[in-house]
């Protein structure tokens, strides 16, 4: 298929899956905000938009990290690319430009999400609720997941859609880790105090995984559970190691489909094979932050390679 | 311009094409006339087809208004403008090769030398090549208009990229969605192997340096363009690929797409990007839409571009004047369908004419299309006559002036019901190894009554336009 | 008189581009006054495309380099045996219509000073209005390095009266055009002392009954032995040598070296 078909479908699923993040940042923030904290108001909602990369992009447009501001900045925003209007309108042009690669029924989830956005653009801001904004948010990504996967062609244009969604899941669910370890928490006593249990319950409420944990461990909620939840858990379709066994699994499907192996295939394996031989244990003797930072990098490193390989069209 | 010949009424006769449409018309009540026309549209809607107008802003995503009474021809009358126009589209290409080879017609005086060397549309850099099978405009699209049962005029020739084509198709693919009965009760021919033939016209004319099944492509300059929609359903309905210019790239004696599999040669383009454009080192340096090296590749025969850049000479409002003298020259026959009579403002005597009559010409401007800078002269208020005419004067070679015609109508739903309005037609001729032309066509009708304007930039309309089986 | 020609045109970028191609006219055609007795063009790691002569008698080659690419140079040597023509070009196979060559470009449009040029010479012999037209120019743009760039037009030259051969050759052009003389831009070398940084370019117009005859009026004569001629065109950019594009985020820098010396005997 033409690189550029390829390249709008990646972004497509990227900017859905980041949507669907940014949704589940400002749900993050809003409740993490009702707790008390010593930093104050201020650090939680910095620490939102250092999480979603766009912290210097709020600045220079505004004073005050208020959450007025923030859901403003962070869903409607058109200057700020990875607001959900910004991904949605994204995600909705690409689709336009490979229209023949998709399905009426994909075309219709988006387009009408598109519509719908518009609509609620033009409400009095007083009149939306956040939770609103964020349950629509997650249910109209959904419904373009779902298209896809009810109707599409199985065939390589359907790999770079995973491609897209697993890579960006990766990305985000490590963002959030990070967010937790790395912004909210650097004093080292607080780690593991109540305070810190409290915060990692809301943040599998905001992913939607608070059930799921529950089904899966049994006993008090620690770092480590959570930890090994979020990281190495193959049952969380969240976890790092459900996003790169997803992304491994596009790119074997696409290596086998074009006959050849390339780059991408070879460092995705060494990912999964390392994650897979990693335990909590080494995670926490390595730092959290540390960990999840490399990940980071190795997963925009894979990002990189399937550019490389596949979307400018110029491996031989 | 009382007397206008309606398509389907003579006096208070139902002409014979449009026998089985009395009663349809007759038999359908306001209501579901008005649910069948929002049925159309969402159907458009849905489908994407929208039409956006350069620079007028608004709605990007207009929709061109479909009216949904068609348009119908009978086999004879059909038959004879078949033949007229593969006669225009032969003639209008041996012109091309003529003129950029050896120039005949120019040293057999046949067609004044300026007109042709020193028109805008002159491509000096393709003097001295032949593409494949001799042919420069693969898609010919002849806008034509009637007067009279048996009196059709060509108002202009379009051989570089005409466009339109996809409202042909569609319009078709809703009436009969819409009314299966008609095309049951009616024998109409179909259109829809358009594509089929149009993919098979580019692959019939690949460069001698492709030596397998030839790779076509679709080049378009990107989404933004307001015709993107076409391009997109030509290309998904030929099964190629729809690239932009930073998809190729060349290399070596060839062109080649970016896939996820690597470069993949190229053979054909169907461009519908304009010539300046095409390759930013050979035409302006300042384009990023076309392909750079692409016109060395085009001229030692590793792909080939249709239409072929250059193509543009053959189309001008004032070349237009010679096609009758072309198809003479070239084909030894006589046109079968006239030109209609044109001043050209660029000679003295055409000019004093043309300023002396201007309330009752239509004046266009040589290079100008889309209904833009037109003087339609008896629908023109005199401030807007003087106003014009201090145009003509101001530079006389860009414009032609033609006779108000008296364009037919056919009935077209109006909020009052039926009434006539005035229509023309745009068939589209594939020229390749053969030459192919699809019974039928798009018809554009003006929706104010008494316009002559049919274009849709100016809100003119589109028609399904039914030519009748034997 | 044996000319020896080493052209090299060098492009070095500061980050790896991802390709490059080039369209060259860099092969003298041989006619009446010139004959190419060898010539070769290299290109760092290039891979050779098509060729072809248009109707202006060029001979074109097309030339891609496949990325990652930091240094292309492109190398040009060969000798050609040339002889006084007085300016006229005879024998060189073309097809292009003079009057082709009428039609105005953005640098070659005429302002009033232009048009002035030619004020008085209407009535004059169509090659003594070409000698008068390159003598006015010759006279009205003093030869001067360094004031105009690539991009400045005819009218911009004439009204600053200084330039460098592109100048002198886009006013000659213009003003030519204007008094109804078909006129075109060619590129090629000029022998000089040294090595220079640019190769050599001047005007041809066209004389009915003689044909095209050059007028090189930064030096105030016309083309002869010490004169090979690449390619012509519209304007300098229509004229170009080598035209390219590169493909990636460096930035490029061009050096340009030209050797034209007479062959020792």
């Amino acid at each position: 298929m033409l690189s550029r078909t390829a390249e709008n479908l990646f972004w497509i699923a990227r900017a859905m899956e980041r949507a669907e993040n940014t949704g589940r940042l400002l749900e993050v923030g809003a409740r993490i905000s009702l707790l008390p904290s010593i930093h104050g108001y201020r650090s939680e909602w910095d620490s939102l938009l250092q999480a979603s990369g766009t912290a210097e992009g709020f600045d220079r447009k505004y004073d005050a990290a208020v959450a007025r501001n923030i859901e403003s900045y962070m869903f409607f925003d058109g200057d700020n690319p990875s607001s959900v209007v910004s991904l949605f309108n994204q995600a909705r042009e690409n689709a336009r430009i490979v229209r023949t690669a998709l399905t009426t029924q994909v075309w219709d989830a988006l387009n009408m999400a598109f519509q719908e956005l518009k609509q609620l653009e033009r409400r009095p801001r007083s009149e939306l609720e956040l939770t609103e904004m964020t349950d629509w948010v997650t249910r109209t990504a959904a419904l373009v997941r779902g298209s896809i996967n009810a109707t599409l062609l199985r065939n390589d244009g359907f790999d770079f859609l995973n491609l897209g969604y697993a890579l960006e899941r990766a990305d985000a669910t490590a963002r959030l880790i990070d967010v937790k370890y790395y912004v909210l928490l650097p004093r080292v006593e607080f780690v593991g105090s109540g305070l810190d249990n409290y915060q990692w319950m809301t943040l599998l409420r905001a992913l939607s995984l608070h059930r799921a944990f529950h089904w899966s461990y049994a006993g008090d909620i620690t770092a480590r559970k959570i930890a090994d939840f979020l990281i190495l858990n193959p049952q969380n379709p969240r976890s790092l190691i459900t996003s790169i066994e997803s992304a491994n699994w596009a790119l074997d499907r696409l290596a086998k489909s074009y006959g050849r192996d390339m780059d991408v295939q070879h460092h995705a394996r060494m990912l999964l094979a390392r994650l897979t031989a990693t335990t909590v244990e080494d995670i926490f003797d390595e730092g959290m932050h540390d960990f999840v930072t490399r990940f980071i990098d190795d997963t925009a490193h894979l990002s990189h390679c399937v550019w490389e390989n596949y979307l400018t069209g110029d491996v031989r | 311009m009382t007397t206008c010949f309606n398509e389907m009424f003579d006096a208070d006769a139902v002409r014979q094409p449009y026998a089985r449409l009395e009663s349809w018309t007759k038999a359908m009540p306001d209501a579901l006339r008005h649910m069948k026309q929002a049925e159309a549209e969402a159907l458009f809607r849905r489908i994407g087809i929208t039409f956006a107008v350069y620079g007028e802003g608004g709605d990007p995503d207009r929709l061109i208004p479909f009216d949904m009474f068609p348009r119908v021809f009978t086999a004879r009358e059909w038959g004879r403008l078949e033949r007229g126009i593969k006669q225009r589209a032969r003639a209008l290409n041996a012109f091309l090769v003529d003129v950029y080879g050896r120039g005949e017609i120019v040293r057999a005086g046949r067609i004044p030398a300026d007109l042709v060397y020193r028109n805008a549309a002159f491509e000096k850099s393709v003097v001295g090549f032949i593409p494949p099978k001799g042919v420069y405009s693969h898609i010919v699209g002849i806008d034509l208009v009637r007067t009279g049962p048996d009196d059709f005029f060509v108002l202009e020739d379009n051989c570089r990229t005409p466009s339109g084509v996809s409202y042909m198709l569609e319009n078709r693919e809703i009436m009969m969605r819409m009314f299966p009965d008609l095309f049951r009760e009616n024998r109409i021919e179909p259109v829809d192997n358009y594509p089929a033939l149009l993919r098979r016209t580019l692959a019939s004319v690949a460069p001698a340096k492709c030596d397998k099944e030839p790779t076509i492509v679709l080049l378009t300059p990107g989404h933004y363009n307001s015709a993107y929609y076409e391009h997109s359903f030509l290309a998904d309905m030929m099964g190629v690929e729809l690239v932009e210019g930073q998809d190729l790239f060349v290399e070596g004696e060839y062109v080649w797409m970016r896939t996820t599999e690597g470069p993949r040669r190229v053979d054909v383009i169907y461009r519908r990007i304009d010539d300046s454009h095409i390759d930013p080192l050979c035409f302006r340096p300042d384009s990023m839409l076309g392909v750079p090296g692409l016109m060395d590749v085009y001229r030692s025969g590793g792909v080939n571009i249709c239409s072929c850049p250059g193509a543009g000479v053959a189309d001008d409002k004032a070349v237009y004047t010679f096609v009758p003298e072309m198809i003479r020259f070239y084909l030894g026959e006589e046109p079968i369908l006239n030109n209609v009579p044109t001043w050209q403002c660029s000679k003295a005597d055409d000019l004093k004419y043309v300023l002396e009559n201007l309330h009752e010409l239509v004046v266009k401007e040589v290079h100008g299309s889309g209904g833009y800078g037109m003087l339609v002269g008896p629908k023109s208020t005199k401030d807007q006559i003087e106003r014009f005419r201090a145009r003509i004067e101001s530079k006389p070679s860009n414009y032609i002036a033609q006779p108000t015609l008296a364009l037919s109508t056919t009935p077209t739903f109006v909020d009052e019901g039926v009434a006539p309005r005035h229509v023309d037609l745009r068939p589209y001729c594939l020229v390749g190894d053969r030459i192919e032309l699809v019974p039928g066509g798009l018809t554009r009708v003006a929706l104010t009554e008494g316009s002559l304007v049919v274009n849709s930039s100016q809100g003119g309309g589109v028609k399904d336009t039914w030519v009748l089986a034997e | 008189m044996i000319l020896t020609v080493e052209h090299v045109t060098r492009y070095e970028y500061d980050a790896p581009m991802r390709g490059m191609v080039q369209s060259h006219r860099l092969h003298p055609s041989s006619f009446d006054g010139q004959k190419v007795l060898s010539w070769n063009v290299t290109v760092t790691d290039g891979v050779k495309g098509g060729s072809f002569r248009d109707g202006a008698g060029d001979l074109f080659e097309s030339w891609s380099v496949i990325g990652p690419v930091s240094l292309v140079e492109v190398r040009v040597s060969g000798q050609v045996e040339t002889t006084d023509m007085s300016g006229i070009l005879r024998g060189h196979r073309e097809v292009i219509v003079p009057t082709c060559y009428l039609q105005e470009t953005a640098v070659t449009r005429p302002d009033q000073a232009l048009r002035d040029i030619t004020a008085g010479i209407r009535d004059m012999e169509p090659l003594q209005m070409a000698h008068e037209i390159a003598a006015r120019i010759a006279d009205a743009i003093v030869w001067t390095t360094g004031t105009t760039g690539s991009a400045t037009t005819a009218a911009e030259a004439l009204a600053s009266g200084q330039g460098v051969c592109q100048d002198h050759s886009h006013a000659v052009i213009a003003a030519a055009r204007h008094a109804g003389l078909p006129a075109r831009y060619v590129s090629g070398y000029l022998v000089a002392e040294g090595v220079q940084d640019a190769a050599h370019a001047w005007a041809e117009i066209f004389v009915k009954g003689l044909g095209w005859v050059g007028f090189d009026a930064a030096n105030k004569c016309c083309p002869d032995d010490r004169y090979i001629r690449l390619a012509s065109g519209l304007d300098a950019t229509d004229a170009a040598p080598i035209r390219g594009s590169s493909r990636g985020g460096g930035a490029e820098t061009l050096e340009v070296t030209v050797a034209v010396g007479q062959a020792q005997q």
